[in-house]
């Protein structure tokens, strides 16, 4: 037709694998902020006291609808620059998104209800517990739904509406909250002292295990999906990175338990779990590339034409540094401990 | 199972309820948080200039209802940029390669700006000094308006596309970006819609003030202050907003003529001018308006500026391509009819301000707390209008509604809608009782210790029962 007419109407593989990169990274980026901020919704049933609960919202409430945001770039960039992967996997996971972005809703109205309320404080508060590990939930079923595999049929998800209901997407889910406990755990060392900062160590250790625990069974569990994932992993030239990758976590996995023990060790903590979430995320790609939905569209197949990528991705290079910028300058902003005595206006 | 009870209904139908209740719940928080960062940035500039305590007082004072509305509007626009593909997947991997990036762009310019300067808006008065706080607030409230640019522009595109072409996979691909984002439709629907509001957010401004004042504190100066800040913005922006609206309704006429036949309920032809209806009940099946009541040749003024200008009727459309004209009919009426009120509330309170007695006359102060909400109304009815209007298609003339939705089958969407319906009242209900809560309380100087060192990255919203007897003494002694 006359598409062939008009130049830039053609895929260009690098800019769709920068693409693919950059989704990556704002995921990634997503993971690990509202990883933590989830994760106080996670660890709140652990601290009773209403104080305590006032100073675990206080170190996120100046920046939980940022990190939120890279949410809505992960949507937002995937329809942008993959629409058709975006079409197919959104139907496929129909009810666990729902479900989070249900439970979102709840959470997230949580941090400005509860200061509104003293009868309904603590109904505010199980919202909050509640709509954190549901969302978390949600999100580790979704990656394990995609990546055991999502039926295609031509242009459309070709599934039914519970396909994504099954023991490996499940164990998924739990993976997911054991991690978000455990940064969220991590990040309250950092932000806060005394009681409430050698709870968070202990907790740290708890959803640490689990964590390790549960990368272990996900790990183990994905070669053997019923995609190609096995001769990715047990083939050379993946073999090369098979071999290293478990002693890598597990190395990481020693040090940050150790750390965890270490009463001086305040960031350490934190940033060694940012680093074994980066290496899930390796392996994530490892075990996904070249297909955006495995096992049926890659990522060159899901790509738009260079005219429609080409647009985004020159304002995605100016634009997320910036906004990095800015971002850091806020965290900078509020950087430190967070004084329990300031809870009160 | 409770999903059982959607069998029988259409996929289709479902989806586009479940995209309309979404979008209408979200749209009510951005519609007030557009206007209200903008005066919040204003009180904020007010204070450091003049050094005025007033309005430090009045910026303590909404921000707070910022605050929480802000949150609803967060947690409801998470939801809408999934709706796309949850709900509208066929839609979305069509249209994707143009309104993808744009999207992407509202997220990168917009959200980011408002989310990362919120917390420093919110929290950081006393952390990074007056003039990067001032800075805070502008980009916040640039932001909010940056990001009504850019849907707008993606809703625009969808009414008047252009600057695509499409390929032989069925998607539309883009071609000029300059045409795809200053489609022709775009220009009139930012500015009518960015109008809708800053005037929606002053009658709610103005509905707070007329409340306090109708309480008898109209020595309250916070209250004073609001009040009359509030219409000068009516006796501006409510007149400005009918020329707009004008504007964007021949441009309309223009580029999708079944809309303005639909909101006029022509259902015939007039080769000889054409009338204004005021009253009518439209029926689709016979085309005819039942009960008509209308004034000969003044729809041809209002639309071409010609008594004897000749209008088509929808007896040039194809029946498959009508929109539903009722629910166009009717709430094209409520939007202008609450235009034109405005517009009287506007008047009324020049003609008091004039006579000295803005503080004083209580009929001013009832038709403003009458007409407090009166602008989240006329913005739904527009928006209903309009996206009603380019019915039956989701990219005017090119893509069908009925091909847009994703393959789902009806109790998915039905029970998903469903949990929608019952989570947003629930939680949205709350969050409109505890900001109506907040607005109840006048504004008090001294609020939330202002000048103590009790400002930190905590909540600005904590109440103490300490802070609570203080204002209920404050608020006392406004009485006295």
């Amino acid at each position: 037709m006359e598409s062939a007419a008009i130049s830039g109407m053609e895929i260009v593989p690098w800019l769709a694998y920068a693409w693919a990169g950059l989704l990556a990274i704002a995921v990634y980026i997503y993971v690990v902020l509202d990883g933590f901020d989830l994760g106080l919704g996670i660890l709140y049933p652990f601290y009773k006291k209403k104080k305590d609960r006032d100073l675990l919202m206080n170190t996120v409430a100046p920046v939980w609808d940022g990190n939120e945001t890279w949410l809505v770039l992960g949507g937002g960039g995937l329809m942008a620059a993959f629409p058709l992967a975006y079409a197919i996997i959104m139907p496929a996971l129909y009810v666990p998104i729902i479900a989070m972005l249900l439970a979102l809703v709840f959470r997230g109205v949580a941090f400005e209800y509860r200061w509104r309320t003293k009868r309904w404080l603590k109904y505010w508060d199980m919202a909050f517990i509640g709509g954190s590990i549901v969302a978390a939930f949600s999100q580790g079923i979704a990656l394990g739904a995609l990546l055991q595999g999502i039926a295609v049929d031509g242009r459309a998800y070709g599934g039914g509406w519970w396909d994504w209901l099954s023991p490996f997407s499940l164990l998924c889910g739990v993976a997911v909250v054991a991690g978000y406990g455990l940064l969220g755990a991590t990040w309250l060392i950092m932000k806060t002292g005394d009681d409430v900062q050698s709870r968070a160590r202990k907790l740290g250790w708890g959803f640490g295990l689990a964590t390790i625990g549960f990368i272990g069974a996900v790990s183990l569990a994905t070669p053997f999906l019923d995609v190609e994932y096995h001769a990715r992993w047990f083939e050379t030239p993946g073999l090369f990175v098979t071999i290293p990758m478990p002693l890598i976590i597990g190395a990481i996995s020693v040090t940050l338990l150790a750390s965890l023990r270490k009463d001086h060790h305040e960031y350490r903590p934190f940033i060694l779990s940012l680093m074994l979430f980066a290496l899930c995320f390796v392996g994530l790609g490892i075990s996904m590339f070249p297909y955006i939905i495995p096992p049926s569209v890659t990522i060159l197949e899901a790509a738009t034409p260079f005219r429609s990528q080409i647009f985004m991705f020159v304002g995605a290079c100016v634009l997320i540094p910036l906004i990095l910028g800015y971002t850091a300058f806020a965290y900078w902003v509020f950087r430190g401990k967070v004084d329990p005595d300031e809870g009160y206006h | 199972m409770l999903t059982m009870l959607f069998e029988g209904f259409d996929a289709i139908l479902l989806a586009r309820i479940q995209f309309a209740f979404t979008i209408a719940f979200h749209f009510i928080f951005p519609a007030f948080t557009i206007g209200l960062s903008s005066y919040l940035a204003v009180l904020n500039g007010r204070y450091l200039l003049t050094k005025d305590e007033v309005y430090l007082r009045l910026f303590k004072f909404w921000i707070k209802i910022f605050a929480v509305s802000f949150a609803m509007g967060v947690v409801s626009g998470i939801t809408m940029s999934y709706q796309f593909g949850t709900n509208w997947s066929v839609f979305s991997d069509r249209a994707g390669p143009v309104i993808g990036p744009l999207m992407a762009y509202e997220v990168l310019t917009a959200f980011f700006l408002e989310a990362g300067f919120l917390g420093i808006m919110l929290f950081g008065r006393d952390r990074v000094g007056a003039k990067l706080h001032m800075f805070a607030c502008l980009m916040v409230a640039f932001g909010t308006a940056l990001s009504a640019t850019w849907i707008l522009s993606v809703n625009s595109w969808m009414h008047t596309p252009q600057g695509h072409i499409l390929a032989e996979n069925g998607q539309f691909m883009p071609v000029d970006w300059m045409k795809i984002i200053f489609n022709p439709s775009f220009p009139y629907r930012l500015a009518h819609t960015l109008t809708a509001a800053y005037l929606t957010t002053a009658f709610i401004v103005g509905g707070v003030g007329a409340w306090h004042l109708l309480k008898g504190r109209k020595d309250n100066i916070g209250v004073q202050k609001m009040f009359s800040m509030a219409m000068w913005m009516i006796a501006v922006t409510a007149p400005l907003q009918i020329v707009l609206g004008d504007l964007h309704g021949i441009n309309t006429l223009e580029h999708q003529p079944a809309k303005v036949m639909a909101m006029e309920g022509h259902y015939e032809s007039h080769p000889e001018g054409a009338p204004l209806y005021l009253f009518g009940i439209p029926d689709d099946e016979t085309q005819e308006l039942k009960y008509a009541v209308g004034i000969p040749k003044v729809s041809s003024l209002i639309l071409k500026h010609d008594l004897n200008a000749p209008l088509a009727g929808l007896d040039t459309i194809p029946d498959e391509d009508q929109p539903p004209v009722a629910i166009v009919f009717w709430s094209f009426r409520i939007m202008v009819g609450i235009g034109f009120l405005m517009l009287g509330v506007g008047l009324l309170g020049l003609w008091k301000r004039f006579r000295g007695r803005l503080y004083e006359s209580k009929s001013l102060h009832r038709a403003a707390l009458l007409m407090g909400p009166s602008g989240l109304v006329a913005v739904l009815a527009g928006w209903i209008t309009t996206e009603v209007g380019r019915q039956p298609y989701t990219v005017y003339g090119l893509m069908r509604t009925s091909e847009s939705a994703s393959p789902l089958e009806a109790p998915a969407v039905g029970a998903s809608l469903l949990a929608f319906i019952v989570v947003y009242f629930f939680v949205f209900g709350a969050g409109v009782f505890y900001i109506l809560r907040l607005m109840k309380k006048p504004p008090v100087l001294g609020e939330e210790g202002v000048g103590a060192a009790a400002e930190g990255p905590i909540r600005t919203s904590g109440i103490t029962p300490a802070q609570q007897v203080k204002d209920q003494t404050d608020m006392d002694k406004g009485r006295e």
